[in-house]
Parts: structure tokens; sequence; C-alpha cells
């Protein structure tokens, strides 16, 4: 193969470049050996988070798998835009069943593998936050609690956007969804309401919990390695912005995962056995309101008047996070 | 060797000898005691390499069998009831994704009113998952079943459901022969899947499939369910070559000359035959093993000479009528056959000989409606219906009733 020396990489953003890098510490999805588990010509929208998380954690997790992998997939974006048969996207085994049982069937999945032998094949669940935190909430638990040897991997998106942008328990306060719309005197979805899957998956005291997206790829890659490390139920919460659901741009949804970050809305960490063992600062700390602008979901908080009481309360989200994982160290 | 023992017990030690490599497990009454057993053998090691998962719902049961049968291993579960109905969506999964699970069903009734006790109204509202549906006439009979059911889904590639009373079968101690270890693994080789999740070969298995291929994908599954009825016999036959064990998909009893037959699933069978021998006037028994696939040529063959066929059900439509009738009917369509549905046993009230004695003497004197409810208390009903009519806000029948018939305890007669 050809290979090109270093150039100078930087995108404004305060991210390293791969190029910037030694070639053992890029990332999977730079090197030419990358499996490509999810195949390009899928129907994804253009600018898909969840498409671009996916690719990173499948081929990260057939790296360290060296390719012995069986993915289980619950209903959702990812599973429709990839299969529709001759022309599944997926170059591993690869099984879906239903929308709310992504969890149990892995839990099965494994078990076959153990009683027959296959110990080294790794087991793999992937869902979206509804097959995850909602409608396939009993069935995640129940694959958590008995520790079971699957790794459940959560594309939140934020809505159920497969059915066309409705609510979710994973809908932030004040978005605005098909079925908590922008009008009213509270528009959006109510604030006090929606979970926290993370923190729940941490009440189970699984070996790991993380949480990821799609500006951080080296973490989000170290998080599946990490995780595959391991052996019992692990759980990584992967925030993807979704371009038609956010009424964001294509190109912005790096940029947006970025602002989720930085904002402290969405706090990157690890967990062990219950506690957070590590967390990734924000460098660069943004307001709240940088992150929500470019959304169309929360117009509605910028128009005339703007909705500053609403915009505080979603600042205090963010700064609590802030606290709760220490994302901000020098000023602690 | 017979042993009395447990119809639970002989069905759990069944199973094993069958070598599930995985058991998802869900405690419901009164299925409980088979899981109990495998659960046993496999924490003693006896049943192994077996993976005994104890999950959180039978939805998570089912789920945990389509992922263990679609990697690769022989897979078992056990069920009921509300059981059943909560993991309804994906028996239709396993189905379609043709995975030959094996699972028991210990038939009991579905709420509301909420109801332990059996009859059959949780498989028939199931009959159309795409599984096959045996029904046991006795705990033998059960016992054979869930050896060939194994064989039968792993030949077929679709999921066997094995339906058994609730109580009347799980619960009885009898004596039962349970085959020996040889003669299972001699009837029943190691599962070799048709299709499997597997690194080396990977596949995509459940993906989407539009309206220009679902017709098709749907005819076939119903196609291979259909090969059921062809495969049964030779199966059963090299069942009672191995073990002595006499299994049938349809069997009959005094059916040469009778005029008059009595068609039943399950246990109940049993209580028909003994009244039959009691009365005068020829009736023949028909005992329906295989409802799914439903046996059309065969019945039209055992019923050729039946004038008045009388489907004695432990479930029904509401709102329609029978459910087995139904089917009895389009197997006889062409035919001047008679065809009576009586709903009996139903939420475990008892089924007994003189109650279907008083039954065939209805029908002998030409007074048995198409449609009738056996021991029905009228008197109740009527009672109950005026009490509703009395006034707007009477609440649910199920406390008018008891009120009325004043039972303080619960009483299968």
């Amino acid at each position: 193969m050809t290979t090109q020396g270093v150039k100078y990489y930087q995108v404004g953003s305060r991210a390293v470049g791969n190029r910037l890098l030694d070639p053992a510490l890029r990332t999977e999805q730079a090197s030419l050996e990358r499996s490509n588990s999810l195949n390009s010509g899928h129907r994804a929208c253009q600018g898909c988070g969840e498409a671009l998380a996916a690719r990173y954690v499948v081929d990260a997790a057939m790296r360290a798998t060296n390719g012995r992998l069986v993915a289980v997939n619950a209903t959702g974006c990812l599973e429709v835009f990839s299969t529709p048969y001759p022309e599944s996207s997926w170059q591993l085994p690869w099984l879906h069943s239903l929308f709310a049982n992504a969890s149990s069937v892995a839990t099965g999945v494994a078990a076959a593998l153990k009683a027959t032998g296959q110990d080294d094949v790794r087991v793999l669940a992937q869902g979206g936050d509804g097959g995850t935190v909602d409608i396939g909430m009993a069935c995640l638990s129940g694959m958590f609690e008995r520790n079971d040897d699957v790794l459940y991997v959560c594309y939140d998106n934020e809505a159920y956007m497969n059915t066309g942008v409705q609510r979710s328990g994973a809908t932030p306060p004040a978005a605005r969804t098909a079925t908590t719309q922008a009008i009213g005197l509270e528009p959006g979805n109510p604030f006090g309401t929606g979970k926290d899957m993370p923190r729940i998956a941490m009440a189970h005291e699984i070996p790991y919990v993380a949480t990821a997206t799609v500006s951080e790829l080296h973490d989000l890659e170290a998080k599946v390695e990490r995780a595959m490390s391991m052996h019992g139920a692990r759980y990584l919460h992967v925030l993807v912005p979704c371009p038609l659901g956010w009424g964001s741009a294509p190109a912005d949804t790096v940029l947006l995962a970025r602002l989720a970050q930085r904002s402290g809305l969405f706090p990157l960490y690890e967990a062990e056995h219950g506690e957070v063992t590590s967390s990734v600062p924000i460098r660069g700390q943004v307001p709240v309101e940088e992150y929500l602008r470019p959304q169309k979901r929360y117009a509605h908080l910028f128009g005339d008047p703007p909705r500053t009481d609403i915009l505080s309360r979603l600042q205090t989200i963010a700064d609590r996070n802030i606290a709760r994982y220490g994302l901000l160290p020098e000023e602690a | 060797m017979r042993r009395q023992i447990e119809g639970s017990r002989a069905i759990a030690e069944t199973v094993a000898r069958c070598r599930p490599q995985v058991v998802p497990a869900y405690p419901i009454t009164p299925q409980t005691h088979i899981v109990e057993g495998l659960g046993a053998m496999v924490k003693a090691g006896t049943l192994a390499p077996c993976e005994y998962i104890t999950v959180e719902s039978e939805f998570g049961a089912m789920s945990a069998a389509i992922g263990a049968s679609a990697a690769g291993a022989r897979t078992y579960t056990a069920t009921a009831s509300q059981g059943l109905l909560y993991m309804a969506e994906a028996l239709f999964n396993a189905s379609g994704l043709g995975l030959p699970i094996v699972m028991t069903v210990a038939n009991r009734a579905i709420g509301a009113p909420i109801n332990i006790w059996n009859d059959h109204s949780d498989s028939m509202s199931q009959r159309d998952c795409g599984w096959v549906q045996l029904y046991a006439e006795d705990n033998q009979t059960a016992v054979g079943l869930h050896v060939l059911a194994f064989r039968l889904a792993e030949e077929l590639s679709v999921p066997v459901m094995v339906c058994v009373d609730g109580f009347v079968l799980t619960h009885a101690f009898e004596p039962i022969e349970v085959p020996d270890q040889e003669s299972v693994d001699a009837y029943l080789p190691p599962y070799r899947a048709r299709q499997v999740l597997d690194p080396d070969e990977p596949v995509t298995i459940g993906a989407m499939v539009g309206p220009e291929a679902f017709t098709e994908v749907r005819y076939l599954a119903h196609h291979q369910l259909e090969q059921a009825i062809e495969h049964f016999p030779r199966l059963a036959d090299e069942y009672a070559a191995l073990t002595g064990g006499s299994l049938a998909a349809v069997s009959t009893y005094r059916v040469d000359g009778a005029r008059t037959v009595v068609l039943a699933l399950g246990s109940v069978s049993g209580t028909i035959k003994d009244a039959v021998d009691e009365i005068d006037e020829p009736v023949g028994v028909v005992t329906l093993t295989l409802y799914r696939p439903f046996p059309v040529d065969e019945l039209r063959t055992v019923l050729t000479a039946a004038e008045h066929v009388i489907v004695l059900e432990r479930a029904f439509a509401p709102g329609a009528g029978g459910v087995v009738s139904a089917d009895v009917r389009t197997a006889l369509a062409g035919r001047q056959t008679r065809v009576s549905t009586v709903v009996a046993g139903l939420g475990g009230r008892a089924v007994t000989k003189a109650s279907i004695q008083a039954m065939l003497a209805d029908a002998a004197a030409n007074r048995l409606p198409e449609l009738s409810f056996l021991d029905l208390r009228t008197d109740i009903v009527e009672e109950e219906l005026a009490r509703r009519d009395s006034a707007h806000r009477t609440g649910p029948h199920s406390q008018g009733v008891l009120r009325i018939a004043g039972v303080p305890g619960s009483r299968i007669g």
C-alpha cells in the first residue's frame, strides 16, 4: 500500500485529526483493514448520525473480536435502512427479530454460543432510543441483571425517527416532536419527564456502562474496545444527531454532537460496576443556546421574544451534568 | 419402565432426553413444574451442555429462544395462558423466521376474569401464529409428542407447540413411561440448523420484505407447515418402533357404525370415551392431536359415515361460536353432515360423564342446538342479566355472577 506523510490537520474543533497520529493510534475507520461490516449503499438519510456511529461501533467490535462477532438488531431506522434483502449492508452474521427484544434475542444467541462451545464468538445488540429506553426496557433490564454476555449499544437520536419523529422517553425537554408540538405555554416536550438510561444501566451494577457520540470517534472506538475486552452485560449509549428529526443540516451532524458534549447536555463518561470511572472533560464550553439554535426542533425557543426562561432551564440541566460528572475539572 | 410420576415431571424428563441446549424459563401456573424440573437437572449437571436462562417475561423467553435457535442451539421453553399471549408477537416471529423451537403450553384459561384453571383459550388464540399445534390426550401421549415435536420441528424448520391440559395432565400423578436416552438419541439426531448465525458464513436473518415478495414468503410458510401432515405418520411409526409408544394425528374410538361422532382435543377425550361406553346408541369419538396444520383429508376420511359431528371445545370465539368447529365445517364442506358446537369445560369446570351423556341424549332427540354451552347455569345468567338491566352502574359480570352463585371458594364442578 502507498502511504502519505503526516499533514497538518486542523479543523478548528480542537479535535485531533487522524493524520496527526501514529498509524497505530488511528481509528479503525482510518485503516484499510477495517471490516466494513455496515457496508456502503444503504438507505440512511444524508448526514445520519446513527449510520456513522454504527459503522464505528461494529468495525471496532469486529477488530476487537477478530471478526468473531454476531449482531442482533432491534426494529428501527438502522434495521430498515440497512436490510431490504438482497441488498443487506451487513457483512457479519446479523439477526433482526422484533422492536422490543434485541437484548433478549442477544441473550439467547450468547447462551447458544456457550452451549455449543463457540466461546470465541461475541454478541453485539443494537437498538435506537425507542427500542431501548421505552419498549425494550424490560428485556434490557433482564439482560443487565442476569449479566448476560452481550454488549448492547443504544443509538440515541432522542425520538422515534423511523415512524416520523414522535416523542420517546429519551426526548429532551422542550424539543419539538410530532407528538410534543411547539404549541401552548410549555411548547415541545415537557420538563421533568424522560429517563436517563445510562444511569439506569449503572444501577444494575453491570461491568461496563459508557456514553459516547459521533464527534468523539476515537473515544467511541476506545469504549467499544474496552467493552469487548470484558465479559458480562455491557451498555454503550451513543448520541446520534438526526437531521430529519432535529431539523438540522446534514453537514452539521458531527458539529451538533460536539456542541451537545461541549454544552454539557450530553456528558461523556464510563462507569464500571455502578461507579463512574472516567469522564471526558469539556474543552471549550459553549452555552446550551449554541447547541440548540441550529436545530429546528428548538426553533420555538428563538422567536420574538426568545424563551429565555426555557433556555435557562435547559442550561441548568447542562450545569448539573457538568457538576455531576466533573466535566470542567479546572474549575472544580 | 412405567413410574408413578407427575405429568410435568415426565415432560421435563422427556425434554431433557431430547438434549435441549438452551432453555429460557419464566414461571406461570400451571407450567412451572416443567421448567423447575429442567432447572434442577441443569443445576445438577445431568442435563448438559444446556444454558438455563431465568428470563424476565414470557416475551423475553420466546425472544431468547429465537436468538438461541438462530444461533444453532436446540431450544425449548414452556408457558401457559397469559404468558402465551404475552409472547404472541414473538411466536409469529419465531415461525416467520422458520426457527424449530419446541414449547409446551400447559393449557389454561385467559382473563379477565383471571382464572388459573384449564381450558384451551390460550393456545386456540394463537392457532394462526404459524406453529404446529399438537394436543395431548394423556400424559403418555404428551411424552411421545414432545420427542416427536423436536424431530418434526427440525425436519421442517418450523416451531412446534405441544399443548397439555393444565392441572388435568400437568399435575396428575399416574404411571408414565419416559423413553430411555438411547431410544431418544436413536430417534432424534443432533440439531443441524438450516440457517445459523455463523461468523464464517455471515448471513442476514430477519430482513424487511415488501409487497413484491411478502405473499410468496407467507405462502411458503403455509406450505412448510402443511408438510407436518405428511411427516407426522412416518415420525409416529418410527417412534412406535423405537419405544412402543402410540401416536396419531387423528385417532378414532368406536366410530364404525356410529352416526353421531364427538370430536375433541386433549384430555377431555378420555371422559367422552367413558361416557359413550355407557350409552346404548353407538356414538364414536375422534380425538384431534394435530390441530395445526389441520388434517383435512384424514378428518374427512374418519368422518365419512358420520351424520352428526359434535365438536366439544374447551374454548370459543366470542361473538362467533366454535373455533375448531369452523375448521371441521370447512373440512366437511359439500357434505350433508350436521356439525354442532358444544363449548365445555371453560376455566377448569369439570366435564363429567353425566353431562356428556345428557348432551348426547339431547343430540339423539334432535334437541342439540348449533351452539351450546355444556352445564351453563342459565338461572344465574338470567338473574345477572336482569340485574344488569335494573341499573346502570352494575359493575362487571364476574362480581355479579359470583354474588349470585354464592360460592365462597373455587369449585370445579
